[in-house]
């Protein structure tokens, strides 16, 4: 209850201040619309908000669900194997020295403007953090746990199984919230790349056709979005860390 | 047990990267017996524990680790640390059946809820380690070590971090449920060595020497007259090295 009233007390805040800017500077519709009107859009528009916003949170759970899996995989293998780490970790900081910003036109050329590009985007912007976070917390595993393991007569895939992984799956789970909060953004990037569905492709649309309140609209679901989704991985998180 | 306890021998020296651990030195620790290795801290004690439990630390160890069956340690040791080592996402009974899940066996859940009312912990065995006091966690290990039922004990002052009254009780307990084995326990506490040990060796810079206790079977009373002046002996030992 606690936590609601905060986050309610926040919300007001910002609307209050938003309005005040609007009002103060005396700032015309098309350049900053007021809550009211950007409200009152949202509600007209809700199915045409609906629609695009189903398409882009499709996108961001499949980034999600893909990108988590495959940092998961990642930071196996990377633990696993003294060989593939020494050949993969400059490539996983290269990776990272190439924006996705600048990969989504070729994502765009290969996979086409259907879904994929965008899941593709979101995956890539949040592969690193989750690996990273990952691979740390394994390395960071508490040696004498891994020697008790040793003692005891465990075979190295048991100790990673059994001690390191379990050991790590809180590191894992700070990078699932970062991502929770990146991958929508790795989805808008495909979005605006080229896309014909979707929040950023309907935030591109409003904009060039000077519709700035359903842009606005379609930015607060997309905000909405994005924290419904880091507030639910954070449950989910915990849920698990308990059980 | 599956097997007697072994006696166990060891000679030579040991160094890191060139950097001498200890320097020559040869010991032995009897069969079925309670050996305290007594000495200041950074004299190389943990570094013959690790070289029996067959750790790897990069350590140079020139010499020889004998069994008087001559079958080889690896596979025949329990270890028990001074932290209590517990996976803190298991619960107790978790903890104590972790060797045979690391080994891929069956867990013996009935034996370790036994192990569990030995160490004084029925009712407990669903608790995590969290929600235990420190006392009980090293029970806990206890009931782990006791659970892998090795015929060789190594102990690395497991009870150094508990309070007077905890580790008192720890003591005795272990000396109980770990009879029969052997046992080699690093301390740097005289007190404890004074009432555990069936034999006492003494390590300094200078190397090994073996104290002989008093007769009286352990754990010796710990406010007995022979006991405290056994421990006073070994203080003073201690001191002069």
């Amino acid at each position: 209850m606690k936590r609601v009233s905060r986050i309610s007390v926040m919300a007001l805040s910002a609307l209050a201040v938003w309005q005040l800017v609007v009002t103060l500077g005396d700032l015309p519709a098309f350049i900053l619309p007021g809550p009211g009107r950007v409200f009152a859009t949202l509600w007209i528009s809700r199915e045409l908000i609906a629609e695009h916003a189903l398409v882009t949170t499709v996108e961001i759970l499949l980034g999600l669900t893909l990108g988590s899996a495959l940092g998961f995989a990642s930071g196996i293998v990377l633990v696993a194997s003294p060989a593939v780490r020494s050949v993969m970790r400059p490539m996983l900081v290269f990776s990272q020295a190439v924006p996705v910003f600048a990969l989504a036109p070729i994502l765009t050329l290969w996979l086409g403007y259907g879904l994929w590009p965008k899941v593709a985007t979101a995956l890539l912007i949040i592969y690193f953090p989750v690996t990273s976070a990952f691979f740390d917390a394994l390395m960071r595993t508490p040696r004498p746990w891994v020697e008790l393991a040793h003692v005891m007569g465990a075979r190295p895939s048991r100790i990673l199984w059994r001690v390191q992984v379990p050991a790590a799956l809180p590191g894992f789970a700070s990078g699932l919230r970062l991502a929770a909060v990146y991958a929508p953004i790795g989805a808008i990037i495909g979005e605006w790349v080229g896309a014909s569905q979707g929040l950023g492709y309907l935030m591109l649309m409003a904009n060039g056709r000077a519709k700035i309140d359903l842009m606005f609209a379609a930015l607060l679901v997309l905000a909405v979005l994005t924290l419904l989704l880091h507030a639910t991985i954070d449950a989910i998180c915990r849920w698990l860390w308990q059980s | 047990m599956e097997m007697s306890a072994p006696a166990l021998r060891i000679f030579g020296h040991a160094s890191i990267a060139g950097v001498p651990i200890f320097s020559s030195l040869s010991f032995e620790v009897p069969a079925g017996g309670w050996s305290c290795l007594l000495g200041p801290s950074g004299v190389g004690k943990s570094t013959i524990l690790r070289l029996l439990a067959g750790l790897d630390d990069g350590v140079d160890f020139k010499g020889e680790i004998a069994t008087s069956d001559g079958a080889p340690l690896h596979g025949r040791v329990a270890l028990m640390a001074q932290n209590d080592l517990l996976l803190p996402w298991l619960d107790a009974l978790g903890n104590v059946i972790l060797g045979a899940r690391l080994r891929g066996a069956a867990p013996d859940r009935d034996r370790a809820r036994e192990m569990l009312r030995l160490v004084g912990l029925t009712g407990h065995a669903g608790k995590k380690p969290a929600a235990l006091s420190g006392g009980q966690r090293q029970r806990v290990a206890l009931a782990r070590t006791l659970m892998e039922d090795r015929p060789v004990v190594l102990l690395d002052e497991p009870f150094s971090a508990l309070d007077a009254r905890s580790r008192g009780l720890m003591q005795d307990l272990s000396a109980e449920l770990l009879s029969d084995r052997t046992v080699l326990h690093i301390t740097h506490d005289a007190a404890e060595a004074a009432r555990l040990g069936d034999r006492v060796l003494l390590m300094t810079r200078a190397g090994i020497s073996a104290i002989t206790p008093p007769q009286s079977a352990t754990p010796r009373p710990y406010d007995a007259d022979a006991t405290l002046l056994f421990q006073g002996h070994l203080l003073r030992l201690l001191m002069a090295a």
